[in-house]
Formats: C-alpha cells, structure tokens, sequence
C-alpha cells in the first residue's frame, strides 16, 4: 500500500451552532488502499467527520488533507471522491445506466469509454442487463449495488459510504457485507464507511475508529479492538462484555491487584489504572471465562447461576459473581454440561491478561 | 379446456360468494359518498349541463310563431313566399299581441337582423284592422320591408330549435342571409381580441408566478423548520385574506397618486405631471393576478420540492457535477411535476378570472369573464353568456388534454 497519510485529519474540530463541539481535536490518518470504518452511537460526530472530508460541511477549525493536498477550499464537486449515500441517493429520474453515466458525462468522458466503464462498473456488481431498469423497479439490495457501483465508475481514489446497508434486512446485509469488501479488495480504492453497527465494523473493516463524544477512542484493527480494547467505552462499545467496579492496591508488573466494592480483590492487567489507589472499571470478555478450571488461573471465584439462556450452539449463563449480578458466561454446547441449572454453584476461572484494568465509568 | 369452477365451503361458486360477502361494504361505501355524489349533481353537473343546454337552445322564437314556420317549411327561400306563410304569421302575430307576449320576439329578431323592431312593432299596432284573405298584399301595405325577401330569409333563419350561431359570434363570425358562415363586420369584431388578450394574461401570470414561486418554494423546503414556518405564514396570509381586500389594496397601491407612483416618481423614473398608468388597463391586470395567484404555484411546487430529498443534489455534486449542472440535470426535473401542476392551476384560474380584472383591469385589461358577465347582468343575452362560458370551459379540457399527452396527469402532485 502507498502512501501512509493519504486522507489526513488534523485537529480538526466542528460546532454548528457555536456552543457545541460535534468533533474535538481530531486527529486521523488513512493509508492509501485501507478500509477504515467510523464506528459509534448516533451523534458521536462520525457522519459529520464523513461529511467534512465530501466537502458537504466545513471544519470549524483544522485541516482536512487529501493525497497531501489540503482540501477545505475545493468544493465537492471538484474533490473526486465517490460517496455512496444511507438511503442510497439515486437519480429516480435516470436509468440505471444514466445514473452511472451522470459523473462520466459531466467529465466529458466519450459515449465509448463510458458504456465500458458502466459495463465494468456494473459488472463489478453483478447487475450487467439492468442498464434500463430505474431505480424504483429494482429492490433495496439492487438499489444499494447501483449505489455502490455509480460511487466506482469514475474511478475515484476515496469511496465514502455512509451506512449504506443500514436500510436492508439481516440476510441480505450480511452478504452486501462480503460483496462490498471484496470489492474493495479487487481494486484497491481506499474507503471510509460509517456504521454503528459493530458486526458491519468487525467483519469488513482493515481499521476501525470508534468514536464517542467527538472523538477517537481507539483507532486500531477489528481484532486489537476487540481483544485490547484500551478504555471502557470501547470495551463496552464492541462485543459483549464483563466489567466489575474497583480500586486499585497492588501493582507488580504486568499485573495488579484489584479491590472491589465486595471486598474481593482479583488479579487483572493494569492498562489504564496503574497506579495504587486509582478507580478502576475491570473489564472481561464473557468466553474468557471458564467453568471449573483445571489449569492453575491466578483469578478462581465461585458464582451462583442466575439464569440459563439457551442459544443453540451455545449455552449463556447469568451469574452472580463477586457482587455483579449480570455476569455472563458462554458455555459451548457439549454432551458433558448437562449438570448447569438455576441456582448451581460453580467455580469460574480466568486468567489476569483478559480481564483489563480500564477507566472507571 | 374448462376451467374448473372453486367452491367455497358451502357448495356456492367462489365469485359468487365473495360478491356476496364484499355487497354490504360496497353499500354501505355507496351510502358514505352519497351526499358528496348529490352535492356535485346538483351544484356542478346540473349547472354546467344548463349552461350547454342554453347556448344552443333557440326554441323561444319556434314556440312563439308556430303556424309562420310550418308555412315555411314548403318556401324555398328565393323569392317572396305565398300566401299562407302570411297568413300563419297573421296568426300567430294576433295571437301574441292577445297574450302581449310580443316583446322577446321583437327582441331575438332584431338580433338577427336590425329592422325587425320597427317592422314587427308597426305590424303588431295595425293588426287588428286586417281583413281577412290576401294577408300578403295587406302585409307588404303595412311596411314594405314584408316585401323584401331577405326579411323573411333572416325569419326563416330562426326557425330550427337549435343554433350554434352564439359559438359562432363568441370568434367573430356569424352567419350572412344565405346561412354561410362569414367575419363579423370589422366594427364588430371584438372577441378574437378579447381571447387571445386573456390567454395571453393567463400565460404570462403562469410564467410571472412560476420565476417568484420556484425561489421561493425552494426556500420553504429547505430552510430550518422555525424560518419554514415564517415564511410559509407569510405566503399564506395573503391567501387567507380576501379576494376583495387584496384588489382594493393594489388599487390603492397602484393608483396615480399611490404610494408605488410616488416611489417612482421620488426616484426620478418618471415626471410628477407625467405619471405612468399603472392600473386601468393590462399592467394593473398582470401585477394584481400575479400576487393572488401566487400561493397556487407555490404549493404545490413546495410539496413536490420537499419531498426530493437533499441527499440527492449531494450525490450529484459529490459525483462531480457542478452545483448548476446538478441543479438542472437532477434537481429541475424533479420539480416538473409541481411546475406542471401549478402552471396548470394557475393558467387555468387565470383564464377564467373576473373579480381582479374588473377592478383594476379598466377597458383594455378586462378579459373574456368580463365579458360573460356583462351578457349576464346586463345585456341579459344568457345564452351567449352560457356559449362562452362553454367555450372556456372547452379551452380549459383542451389544455387539460394537452398537459395530460404532454407530461400525464398522473405526474401532477397537488400535495
């Protein structure tokens, strides 16, 4: 991949109304050919970031760089970037072939060269045959193929998409998930998606930005997020998780101990708190744990089962572990775990470098 | 191949139950529009079906010389006719002046040929003292114009019960001694003038309120809600205002000494002694109807404007299109079906208009409802009153079926 700063975010802040800050401080660098997903809540400043870089909104203060060229003087029409709108934007008055058409023509791009590239485009797709079609005679998932394909066929350096699968259902989301990061991956445009949908972030994703409250919190690849997220927000945000409430009073290393408001200390890996006598949120991903551990886990409690939820392929548990009455707990569906039922004891276990010593929240 | 019949449950044809079962909803729907139904029969539908009656109906003049026509019918119109066309119209004659009936047919008569009045007066005033056989030669004593053919031409004219000869004035035409259809003398000749002097005001306020409503129906779609909702007032405050007031109000904006002629005055485009005319004739017709029209085209181009949503000119932008381009490539032809709406809205209230142009519209901006008017209240010739009304209400279908072929009606968006 090429250049490292290729879309280039710099301190840029945005109020619309002069009281409030939309974006604080931020700072992003994009590397040419990436896939990077801005993630988070809704008004957490991520569509307003996309919009900035499409030229719709204007930094309140900062720079926005594109290919090293500073880019808030340039209107939109002139950046040359796709975008691929959350309800799809299409031309209801255009073919399926004049909407592709439109940013070829008004390139002045030759009759010939632009039916192959809406032929390609199209192709690209796999709509080829509906070049006549409008928009309202094709369903959702082909609205959105359209979408995909118009935001190509200039061959645009940077696609933004913002929520563009928002509008269909899970199946047909899921496959647009994999036929848009395939597409991604054949031809090697740099893309910015937007979605609150973490699943979406995870799956298609090189890079993800959670944002919250204006900002980056982490910015790193799906499985760094997930696995080390780096504040309780995103660990919270992404995947499921275990949090009990705490302060620290030993640190040695690598590890920490972690008194809870129980009274019980357990062992946990300073990230955030790393100093004695600091709050902490201590956070653990439900199948790091483990019903009656054989090997030696420095962290071995007993908790009460609350509840059974059954799911199939696994079995969840709601246990009341160290005065946290939600803690959850995935068991995998096996032959030898028939014994779990409400108001068992067990013993759980897990090791110190899963459960992660974070901000308190 | 025989289709075979669906049975519902208990042995009846599916078809056949299912009518049965959807009868007492279509009843009770049938009950529900019912008073709509009689309303519109009674208010619109009978009236306009009178209007077409009247303009065609001339039977007042056949009822009243009956015994003269039936004698006619064996004339062949080239010479003086016989003896019992005379005699059918000493007949009928006396008889009106018993029943003193007499004043409508002098009337229609003399529409269709001036003479009339006085020939029937003073054969009216001496009929009485005709003797009985050889009418003609008696007739011809009392005025010589029942010696003239073309008299009796023009009463033979008026003999069928129907006539189009109201349709034919309506466009300056009308119909000479031998029935052919010929210009109306040049001094005349008033309604071409007249009809294409509405059908230009008409196109021109459409065209003047289309440049000050697409402003600012755009503006209404997209400003912020609380500035929306302003100006929304404002556009419909007028509306809710009376036809009356707001006339009266330009009257007195547009008057000689009125505040618009002091502002130009003031700004030196014009003398003090020298002050344009701005009401009274078609300037004050155009400005008037324009602003009262006004809120007809921005409705529905608001409607249809709103509901085109911003992403889309976003898109066409982000896609490289310059914001004109855009504009016209993707914006405008979004709009069409509330341009053509409102311009039909418009165009079509203001080809029939009557209150503004009578008010500030003098003699040369008073238009073809006007005129209808006139014939209604004071000429009282109905029936040319109801032939011109008809031929507006053609015009109106006839754009209305042009619009349709054009762009189809089914693209209108009202709201």
């Amino acid at each position: 991949m090429g250049n490292d700063h290729f879309v280039r975010f710099e301190n840029v802040d945005k109020s619309y109304d002069g009281k409030q800050l939309v974006v604080k401080g931020l700072n992003l660098d994009i590397e040419e050919g990436e896939f990077v997903t801005m993630l988070g809540p809704s008004g957490s400043g991520k569509t307003t970031c996309l919009m900035m870089l499409a030229g719709f909104e204007t930094p309140t203060n900062g720079q926005i760089y594109l290919d090293n060229r500073v880019i808030s003087d340039i209107p939109p029409h002139k950046r040359g970037i796709g975008m691929v709108f959350q309800n799809y934007a299409l031309f209801p008055h255009m073919t399926v072939y004049e909407n592709l058409a439109f940013p070829l023509r008004v390139r002045k791009i030759s009759k010939d060269e632009a039916d192959k590239k809406v032929d390609k485009a199209l192709s690209m797709v796999s709509l080829q045959g509906f070049e006549a079609r409008m928009p309202m005679q094709l369903s959702g998932g082909q609205q959105q193929r359209v979408a995909v394909a118009r935001s190509l066929v200039f061959d645009p350096k940077l696609v933004l998409m913002d929520e563009p699968l928002g509008a269909l259902d899970k199946n047909l989301r899921e496959s647009m998930q994999y036929e848009i990061k395939h597409i991604h991956e054949n031809i090697g445009v740099t893309v910015v998606y937007v979605t609150h949908d973490q699943t979406e972030a995870l799956t298609m994703s090189n890079r993800i930005a959670v944002f919250n409250d204006g900002k980056v919190q982490q910015l790193s690849s799906p499985d760094e997020l997930y696995e080390r997220p780096v504040n309780s927000f995103v660990a919270e945000f992404i995947g499921e998780n275990n949090t009990f409430a705490g302060e620290v009073t030993d640190v040695s290393g690598d590890k920490c101990k972690v008194k809870l408001n129980s009274n019980i200390e357990i062992i946990a890996n300073p990230i955030v708190a790393k100093t004695i006598g600091q709050k902490t949120t201590v956070s653990l991903r439900p199948e790091r744990a483990i019903i009656d551990p054989e090997a030696a886990m420095d962290n071995n409690h007993k908790g009460k089962i609350e509840e059974v939820i059954y799911h199939g392929d696994h079995t969840r548990l709601r246990v009341n572990l160290l005065g946290n009455k939600d803690f959850i707990l995935k068991v995998p569906n096996s032959s030898n775990r028939m014994d779990i039922k409400e108001g068992k004891e067990i013993n759980i276990g897990w090791n110190s470098i899963d459960c992660r010593a974070l901000d308190p929240k | 191949m025989s289709k075979e019949q669906i049975l519902s449950s208990d042995g009846i044809p599916l078809e056949e139950s299912l009518k049965k079962a959807e009868r007492k909803n279509k009843l009770k729907a049938l009950l529900l529009v019912a008073p709509l139904f009689l309303f519109i029969l009674i208010i619109y539908i009978f009236p306009i079906g009178d209007m077409l009656f009247r303009s065609v109906d001339d039977r007042m003049i056949t009822k009243m010389l009956p015994k003269t026509f039936v004698a006619m019918e064996k004339w062949d119109g080239q010479d003086l006719p016989d003896e019992p066309v005379y005699e059918g119209l000493y007949e009928d004659l006396s008889l009106l002046k018993k029943n003193k009936t007499f004043g409508k047919i002098i009337a229609r008569l003399n529409y269709e040929k001036s003479g009339f009045s006085s020939l029937i007066k003073k054969t009216i005033r001496k009929i009485d003292k005709l003797e009985e056989g050889n009418y003609k030669e008696q007739f011809i004593k009392i005025h010589k114009r029942w010696g003239q053919s073309e008299y009796l031409v023009a009463l033979k004219n008026t003999a069928p019960n129907w006539s189009y000869a109201k349709y034919l004035k309506g466009v300056d035409l009308k119909f000479d001694e031998k029935r052919n259809i010929i210009q109306q003398d040049e001094d005349r000749r008033i309604y071409k003038t007249l009809w294409l002097r509405t059908i230009n005001v008409a196109f021109w306020v459409t065209i003047f309120c289309f440049i000050l409503a697409y402003p600012i129906a755009h503006l209404l779609a997209t400003l912020p809600m609380k500035y929306s909702n302003l100006l929304m007032i404002c556009v419909l405050l007028p509306f809710w205002t009376s036809l009356l007031v707001r006339t009266s109000s330009w009257m007195v904006l547009l008057q000689q000494q009125g505040p618009i002629n002091d502002l130009i005055v003031w700004l030196g485009w014009a003398a003090d002694d020298n002050r344009p005319e701005l009401m009274y004739n078609v300037i004050g017709t155009f400005v008037a109807m324009t602003q009262i029209l006004l809120p007809f085209m921005v409705l529905p181009l608001y409607s249809v404007m709103k509901t085109i949503s911003p992403s889309l000119m976003r898109a066409g932008k982000s896609l490289g299109g310059t914001p004109l381009v855009s504009f016209f490539k993707i914006y405008f032809p979004l709009t069409i079906p509330g341009i053509g709406a409102g311009s039909l809205l418009v165009f079509i209230l203001a080809i029939g208009y009557y209150i503004t142009p009578a008010l500030v519209g003098g003699a040369s901006g008073s238009l073809i409802s006007n005129n209808i008017a006139y014939h209604m209240k004071s000429s009282l010739d109905w029936a040319f009153a109801s032939a011109l009304g008809t031929m507006l209400l053609v015009g109106v279908l006839a754009i209305y079926w042009v619009y349709n072929k054009l762009v189809g009606i089914d693209n209108i968006k009202l709201g």
